[in-house]
């Protein structure tokens, strides 16, 4: 379009561009480097780790370190664990949102907006921390794998999500099936829900992402080992690497003991991303079509 | 008698007629809503705590209430001030310095027009924010680590310093390191609803700049900027509104003892103080009080918000 305003001005254009394209090359960079290091450090052998040979390819390959997770029983279990885990999570929430978001696309529904108020109001405040962890606590379901599911079960901001598509869907639908006979029930099952696949699918993302990343609530409530899910199992290694790491500084250890675990280390950070990286290509565009529908008021 | 006697069945028919009629819907309702009291409210009633001298024992109900004791307490301790000083210096750290990144990224990427190229950038910068902060923590503690991380070992071998640099272990150093973190891990996310505003401009806009003779960054400047202004700014007073909040696991993972006292926030704290050392009390103290100034910025935030944008945040 440029060219035809003026021919000059295309040729500077495509110089631009490719500035742009350099400057964008150092971005991407820049968000990339640190993940080809951590692959690098967990391919390489120890010595080479403790020289700081190591920067974006491996030293002295090695792949003692994935061999070492492979073989640990407690790995595998951690990993399907948390596969349950976000799975029966990522279910059981989808129902409730559903349940919630739909009366309350509903405009003749008596109390629709004390129900609405009730539910953003958690949005702007909560009990914090401490109050939660009593409850769950006193609830008895301190150490167990329900206090990793219930008490995050609802997103309120994915609620308002569902509940603004619901809303974006002709009420004549509903009315329709109203006068052929069907109930509410019948409505959201029919006629809501197979029009919402996408929603859905975004939503049950943003679930299974949330839970599958969450790791403060597994520090709180969780003691025993079977129970932990892998993000837990990832910084209880970082912080056992770190810990020596700290009395290297502080005179207390040798080098060569904080080196013994750095491939491990990376090989176990990489171990719990690649099932992100796996689902990434296709949760990506489902991920920013949602900031989007969030931003919008409904 | 027989009469009034129908009319006052009616009449309370007709006043219950849309529970009748919503049954349907309110039966939905009742597990999800069951589930706000149960989770929600629940701990918010919890909060009384805060002004017990409570006992884990006794309970809620067995505990005596001691007014602002808790308050006073917590208020005089030195760490308290530390951590709440370093909460809004790390969130004001972060708004400075993560703020301005995602908007001159949008623009940049919204004038790429080597379509593939701005679709994988994308895709890659957008990677970090799907990575949980443990994992994160775990590349930094390793890419920042002395002689071992890639950082301090590559500088070294280019001569540019003698000495490894104490990323982790040296205060003012932290600190760059975390705002550091923060930005590269934010800063792709953080274009998406800048694009969108972009997107949105009147395409007509641009044309008529052209051929007035504006520039590229004549046009971005006098064009596309006036353009954000609103989302920008809202996204701005979204941002002063969460000063008092700070998340926990970022500050928590890359944070050691040897930085105590500038990695410790009030999210760190209140774990140790509650959590670890059972000072249920006190700790709930803290988080209430962190709350409540929470609430009101986030309130005065989302008033403000409103004269920008008519709609508000929610």
């Amino acid at each position: 379009m440029q060219g035809k305003l003026n021919p000059s001005l295309k040729k500077k254009a495509t110089t631009g561009q490719y500035i742009l394209a350099v400057i964008m090359l150092i971005f991407v960079a820049i968000c990339t480097l640190p993940f080809i290091n951590v692959i690098a450090i967990s391919l390489s052998s120890k010595s080479a780790i403790l020289r700081g040979a190591v920067s974006l390819w491996p030293v002295e390959f090695s792949t003692k370190a994935y061999e070492a997770i492979v073989r640990d029983k407690s790995m595998w279990h951690s990993l399907f664990y948390t596969i349950e885990l976000t799975a029966i999570y990522t279910g059981l929430s989808m129902i409730l949102t559903i349940l919630i978001a739909f009366p309350l696309t509903m405009k003749r529904l008596k109390g629709r907006k004390f129900f609405t108020m009730f539910i953003v109001f958690t949005m702007y405040f909560s009990g914090g921390t401490i109050p939660i962890y009593l409850n769950i606590k006193q609830l008895g379901l301190l150490d167990s794998m329900w206090a990793l599911v219930l008490p995050g079960l609802i997103s309120t901001f994915n609620v308002i999500i569902m509940k603004n598509f619901f809303s974006s869907l002709p009420y004549e639908l509903s009315e329709a099936a109203f006068i052929d006979g069907a109930n509410d029930f019948q409505i959201l099952l029919r006629v809501y829900l197979p029009l919402s696949y996408s929603s859905l699918a975004t939503l049950s993302l943003f679930y299974a992402v949330s839970r599958w990343n969450s790791f403060s609530d597994a520090l709180y409530y969780i003691t025993s080992r079977n129970l932990q899910p892998l993000q837990l199992k990832l910084y209880n290694l970082i912080k056992g690497a770190q810990a020596i790491e700290v009395t290297v500084i502080e005179g207390n250890a040798n080098e060569m003991a904080s080196s013994l675990s750095e491939s491990i280390e990376s090989a176990t950070i990489i171990f719990a991303t690649v099932p992100i990286l796996l689902v990434y290509p296709f949760v990506q565009r489902y991920f920013v079509k949602g900031v989007t529908m969030g931003a919008v008021k409904g | 008698m027989v009469k009034q006697g129908l009319s006052k069945v009616t009449k309370r028919n007709r006043g219950l007629y849309w529970l009748r009629r919503d049954w349907r819907l309110y039966a939905m309702l009742a597990v999800p809503i069951l589930w706000y009291v149960i989770f929600c409210y629940k701990p918010m009633a919890g909060l009384i705590i805060a002004f017990q001298k409570y006992n884990i024992f006794a309970g809620i109900k067995g505990s005596k209430l001691i007014g602002l004791e808790n308050f006073k307490f917590v208020f005089s301790m030195r760490d308290f001030g530390i951590a709440l000083r370093n909460t809004l210096w790390l969130n004001f750290l972060d708004l400075i310095f993560g703020f301005p990144v995602p908007i001159i990224l949008a623009i940049l990427l919204n004038e790429m027009r080597m379509l593939r190229l701005k679709k994988i950038s994308q895709t890659l910068l957008y990677l970090p924010h799907f990575l949980s902060w443990v994992i994160i923590g775990g590349m930094v503690l390793e890419i920042f680590a002395p002689t071992s991380g890639a950082i301090n070992s590559t500088l070294l071998k280019w001569g540019l310093i003698d000495t490894n640099i104490p990323f982790l272990t040296n205060g003012a150093w932290w600190t760059f390191t975390y705002v550091l973190v923060g930005v590269w891990q934010g800063m792709g996310w953080g274009t998406i609803l800048y694009l969108a505003a972009i997107t949105g401009l009147d395409s007509t806009l641009f044309e008529a700049a052209q051929i007035d003779g504006a520039n590229k960054l004549q046009q971005i400047w006098h064009v596309t900027l006036p353009g954000i202004r609103s989302t920008i700014i809202v996204l701005l007073v979204m941002n002063i509104g969460r000063m008092m909040s700070i998340g926990f696991v970022r500050p928590f993972i890359i944070g050691n003892t040897l930085v105590q006292d500038t990695c410790d926030v009030i999210s760190t704290f209140v774990y140790r103080a509650g959590i670890q050392n059972n000072q249920f009390a006190r700790a709930t103290a803290i988080g209430l009080f962190q709350s409540v100034v929470g609430l009101v910025l986030i309130t005065i935030a989302n008033a403000v918000s409103r004269l920008f944008d008519e709609q508000g945040i929610w």
